[in-house]
């Protein structure tokens, strides 16, 4: 009776690697034609007559030197890696702060705030690009990054609060209350009891809101137009075509690069992203 | 009215991030409106022209057939996205050799930003060196190959394929963390009673994932009938404007043509189905809350 149920066990396993794999090639493919392309030498790519599977011509790094050398790839990872840090380091402070008083402290109206900010959070940045482009306008910063480390946050901080808010409610509050006792502050106590309990919640904030400021496109695309000062997305998109030609093999390389540093944070981070969401951060 | 100590420790910590938000989301979405009342053109100040905007833009061809994408392709993505995310995410519950792994690879189209990874799928659909159509006409399965960007049908549902794609990975993930929460003993339980797959299923797994399943599906909808990126980075709207979504409309009404008054009125179609969304959303928190 154990035997069988192992064997039927087993087959049911088997079944399950079946079931998945369609999904693991749907899922993983374009990264993979993406990566050859970029390796490919052009005579490969553009030639109907060679298997487009593998490369069979010799690998080529051209399409990454063309990159380094003919296009300003490294000042657009600049620009984003300094929008992504600055932004998400407002949004994660400012967030903390108020998840905290939104979880922990009775004041009136704290529900309609919290109401508040969970409807911003729905509020998708294509209903507001117009709008912004004008106050960025107002306010001097078009074509500057500081248009985006300003705009950023804006849809980082409802989101990060919400995310932390979940966290906050799980802690006890006898925590805090005998730190209180013996003499911290609030805010010491917020920063020497709450916060290292609280760090998978914090890291996952972080982490996030550093993912979503990496994919920002649309924000970036509207306010900024001088090359020199795009982000990555908006660069290799825009500024890669020259006039309706697409290379596609540096069009490739650059969105394979640009991803990177995205997928090597999400690849340390992925435990406490699940964490999270069991947690419940997200339900 | 006096404010207790407390309270005033509470207002000092909220008040960056209400403010931040009052100035760039409120602030903005009441100029949004503004603008859609008025014919203001990039450059030249407007005067106030009540809903002509709206009057004109129901008249429009061009906003109908977008209107009408947004429906159908939101409808469509949505229920593959669940409907794939469900049966992976089932696939996923137990513990298999190399679940990391999967876990890992089925979360990457949703890590890479989108504006990139599309770029790659518009490789895909070239028209000449298309990798699906080269395996299509290996095959036989066709002689010439899909127009997959160049007719409108096509045009249509390659970027419902591509928003699957990406949305997949989301509804697996919190469906997985969903079903992880749903106490064993329940299916010992029915097991125990001859419960079928079928049956436990029916009786246990979905009836205890409906708050995490209202919660991705209402967030999943606000998200794919708001998307700019993939059809942006596809067709941007194209073949003759048949694949607009109304983020794409605006961009184009508003800034590329400098229609800035009608480009914030398609904008704010979106806000109806928003408001619902949110509504609903607040109800399912505060049912949790009272537990």
């Amino acid at each position: 009776m154990v035997k069988m149920l192992g064997k039927k066990k087993t087959l049911w396993n088997i079944a399950r690697y079946f079931g998945i794999l369609p999904f693991v090639i749907y899922s993983l493919f374009p990264f993979y034609w993406m990566l050859i392309t970029s390796l490919k030498k052009n005579s490969e790519l553009y030639s109907l007559a060679s298997i487009p599977f593998w490369i069979q011509k010799g690998i080529t790094l051209e399409h990454y030197v063309y990159l380094f050398e003919k296009s300003s790839f490294l000042t657009w990872f600049g620009n984003t890696l300094l929008v992504s840090i600055l932004s998400t380091l407002i949004s994660v402070s400012i967030s903390i702060l108020a998840a905290y008083a939104l979880a922990r402290l009775r004041f009136r109206g704290a529900e309609l705030f919290g109401a508040g900010i969970f409807a911003v959070y729905l509020m998708p940045s294509t209903l507001l690009f117009l709008p912004l482009s004008k106050v960025i306008s107002t306010l001097g910063l078009s074509d500057t990054i500081w248009s985006l480390v300003l705009t950023y946050p804006s849809f980082m901080i409802p989101f990060s609060t919400w995310m932390l808010m979940a966290y906050f409610r799980t802690i006890p509050r006898e925590i805090e209350e005998c730190a209180m006792i013996d003499g911290c502050t609030r805010i010491q106590a917020i920063v020497r009891v709450v916060l290292p309990v609280a760090i998978p919640g914090v890291v996952t904030a972080t982490l996030f809101s550093f993912l979503l400021s990496w994919h920002e496109f649309i924000y970036a695309l509207t306010f900024i137009s001088s090359s020199l000062k795009k982000t990555l997305s908006v660069g290799v998109v825009a500024e890669l075509v020259r006039g309706d030609v697409f290379f596609w093999g540096s069009l490739m390389a650059g969105a394979l690069l640009a991803s990177v540093p995205i997928v090597i944070v999400f690849i340390f981070l992925m435990d406490y992203y699940i964490s999270g969401l069991t947690a419940g951060a997200i339900k | 009215m006096r404010f207790g100590r407390e309270e005033k420790v509470a207002f000092l910590m909220i008040a960056p991030a209400i403010l931040w938000l009052f100035f760039l989301v409120g602030y903005p979405f009441v100029l949004a409106i503004y603008l859609s009342l008025s014919d203001v053109i990039v450059g030249r100040p407007g005067s106030f022209a009540g809903f002509k905007n709206f009057i004109d833009l129901a008249q429009t061809k061009i906003f109908q057939t977008t209107l009408g994408n947004s429906f159908f392709f939101t409808f469509s993505a949505v229920i593959l996205k669940l409907v794939l995310g469900m049966v992976l995410a089932l696939l996923l519950n137990q513990r298999l050799f190399g679940h990391k792994f999967f876990r890992a690879a089925i979360l990457l189209p949703w890590v890479v930003p989108t504006a990139l990874s599309t770029l790659g799928w518009k490789w895909m659909f070239d028209p000449t060196y298309s990798v699906i159509n080269w395996v299509f006409i290996k095959t036989g399965l066709s002689t010439t190959g899909i127009p997959w960007l160049a007719q409108p049908l096509w045009a249509k549902l390659s970027i419902i394929m591509v928003n699957t794609w990406r949305g997949v990975p989301f509804f697996a993930i919190n469906i997985l963390a969903g079903l992880k929460t749903i106490p064993r003993e329940l299916y010992e339980a029915a097991e125990v009673d001859g419960a079928g797959p079928i049956t436990k299923f029916r009786r246990i797994t979905l009836p205890l994932l409906k708050p995490v399943l209202a919660t991705v599906l209402l967030f999943s909808t606000v998200m794919t009938i708001s998307d700019f990126n993939i059809v942006y980075v596809l067709t941007r709207g194209g073949p003759m404007d048949s694949t607009h979504l109304l983020a794409t409309l605006a961009y184009q009404t508003g800034l590329a043509s400098g229609f800035l008054g009608k480009g914030a009125a398609i904008s704010l179609f979106l806000f109806p189905l928003l408001t619902l969304v949110v509504y609903f959303q607040l109800k399912i928190i505060r049912r949790k809350w009272e537990w």
